[in-house]
């Protein structure tokens, strides 16, 4: 771990009971969900991590507590760092505080969370669908969502399959 | 036949002004088929006249799903989607997919391999910037300069078609090295290159840099401070236009950028003309780049001779058992990736291009998420073009340089 880390991870222990762990070279720090806004202010007013680089989830399907694991990658201009923040979501009515007031580039990065995984924002101005249609049902990148293969037809199942086509109903 | 839901227009009246709603300004859409907007960005303009009261951008038509998509890949084939990203910057998207891996399973690239790789993705960004310059040009009314920018990048195609047999989706670039050696042709093709285009910068800068229709229409237009675009999480040259100093191949030097003598041109000013001197002076510097990694390049291999991970040459597979093991594997189940989670970044033509890959020790991505620049850099355009003309709006479009592929994934 680069020394320039050390007050910026002694404060993350200290002020919110932060779990470090290091792989790769990759500094990562599990906080509690509550305190992701305090965090985030505190990581870009005191220790200058101006950029909120990226925003994203992982879905741990079927873990249910918790499902899903919410990825921050702060990084620091001035000191050339970059820290991940990580939290954890329940599976059920996952929902999270959002931290537009702090980084502008959070409000479509949280849209599209919430379109690819269905994690609520609260507080979030304008939570609406970004990539997906607005009329678009379920969650893309949720791990219990299919793919969407088109399924094989073979002789003894094509009248089957041939009914659940698109085409099938016109 | 799946039915079709109406959507609410109340979804959206939070995003208007008042005045809108009771009709004093008119809502106008732009796109998703504007040739201006660079692609399908479909832009909802509320508008007083002709000035921009209010701009919702509408994003998502080029969504392909590539991150779900590359879940089900292994690692070698997931490698062939990331190409089709940002679709002006292949072999920049191979290079952060290759390198996150390489991080992933500590695979060391040798010394050729690494040169070659600067050369490319440098000859990639001048690409890149060419159809920047040539399409803002378009944008402006300066038709000439697109069919002299597109006549160059054609020589650039050249290059990657003869390294790659591809002139655009090219995967040369993989976990471990590149494909194979480039060509004995290679070298005197980019020496070629070298060799004309410093005198092809100046003549766009003729066409452009003290037109004055051309600063007319970029000079003070969409302002942004250093810090609302780090707010902003704007990266590349949009930042550096407005005077942060931050290219990811000086900060945090990868594939030897270290090497090289290269500067990072700022500006202060943070408008359209800002990002403009920006990129031509980074198409300058680039061309440095590439020059002395050219010149620099050792002799040796390409890959990486780790055949854990990348696969034996072909013609050991007949007499050496092992090879014949490796080979077998890597190409039915893939190889396998110790568990845990990492984030890599690399300098793409449009700023900070990172890749977080989550492995639960398989051989196919448990997770890979995308920090594409230009959906972070497109964020920053309804407060750009706020109170701005129409027109100026397209100025701002093209001064950000997106890429559609890059921003819907």
């Amino acid at each position: 771990m680069q020394p320039e880390f050390e007050p910026t991870i002694q404060a993350l222990k200290k002020e919110f009971n932060a779990q470090i762990s290091e792989f790769r070279g990759d500094v990562s720090a599990i906080i509690p969900a509550e305190n992701i806004v305090s965090a985030a202010k505190m990581l870009r007013d005191e220790f200058d991590f101006s950029l909120l680089s990226t925003m994203t989830a992982v879905d741990h399907w079927p873990e249910e507590k918790p499902r899903f694991d919410m990825l921050y990658q702060f990084t620091s201009v001035s000191k050339v760092l970059s820290l991940s923040v990580l939290v954890q979501v329940p599976g059920i009515n996952p929902s999270l505080p959002t931290i537009t007031g702090i980084f502008k580039n959070a409000i479509w990065r949280e849209r599209e969370v919430w379109d690819m995984f269905g994690i609520k924002f609260e507080g979030h101005p304008d939570l609406r669908r970004i990539l997906m249609p607005a009329d678009w049902e379920g969650h893309p990148l949720r791990k219990d969502y299919p793919l969407g293969y088109e399924e094989p037809q073979f002789t003894f199942n094509f009248e089957e399959i041939d009914l659940r086509k698109p085409y099938a109903k016109e | 036949m799946t039915q079709l839901q109406e959507v609410s227009v109340d979804d959206i009246k939070h995003l208007v002004s008042e005045r809108a709603i009771q009709g004093e300004t008119v809502l106008l859409n732009m796109g998703p088929q504007h040739p201006s907007t660079h692609g399908v960005l479909r832009l909802l303009l509320e508008l007083d006249g002709e000035t921009v009261v209010n701009c919702i951008p509408d994003i998502g038509f080029l969504h392909t799903g590539i991150e779900k998509n590359m879940e089900s890949k292994t690692y070698a084939k997931a490698n062939v989607m990331a190409d089709r990203l940002d679709y002006l910057n292949t072999l920049g998207n191979n290079l952060a997919y290759s390198m996150a891996v390489e991080k992933l399973v500590e695979l060391d690239v040798p010394e050729r391999a690494q040169s070659i790789r600067v050369i490319l993705a440098e000859l990639q960004r001048i690409a890149s910037h060419l159809i920047w310059l040539g399409t803002t040009g378009l944008d402006v009314a300066a038709m000439s300069t697109f069919l002299y920018c597109f006549r160059e990048r054609e020589s650039i195609l050249d290059i990657f078609e003869l390294c790659s047999g591809q002139r655009m989706m090219t995967t040369y670039i993989r976990p471990g090295g590149v494909w194979r050696d480039v060509p004995v042709e290679f070298e005197a093709a980019v020496r070629e290159f070298i060799k004309m285009f410093p005198r092809r910068v100046d003549e766009y800068e003729a066409l452009l840099s003290r037109n004055p229709l051309f600063l007319d229409r970029t000079f003070g237009i969409g302002t942004v401070s250093a810090e609302q675009a780090l707010n902003f999480g704007m990266t590349g040259p949009p930042l550096r236009a407005s005077g942060v100093n931050w290219d990811l191949r000086k900060a945090r030097p990868y594939c030897g950028y270290e090497q090289y003598d290269f500067e990072v041109p700022t500006r202060t000013e943070g408008d359209v003309y800002a990002r403009y001197i920006v990129r031509i002076e980074e198409l300058r510097q680039s061309l440095r780049i590439v020059e002395q990694a050219l010149n620099k390049m050792p002799i040796g291999p390409v890959c990486s001779s780790n055949h854990k991970f990348i696969p034996p040459p072909r013609s050991e597979i007949g007499v050496n058992m092992e090879a014949l093991i490796h080979h077998f594997k890597l190409w039915t189940e893939g190889f396998s990736t110790p568990k845990g989670s990492i984030y890599n970044a690399i300098e793409s033509p449009r700023g900070e291009l990172g890749v977080y890959i989550v492995s639960d020790g398989g051989p196919k991505p448990y997770r890979i998420h995308w920090r594409t620049p230009s959906f972070d850099n497109l964020q920053a355009l309804p407060f750009m073009a706020k109170g701005l003309l129409v027109a100026d709006l397209v100025a701002i479009i093209g001064s950000v340089d997106i890429v559609l592929g890059d921003v819907d994934r």
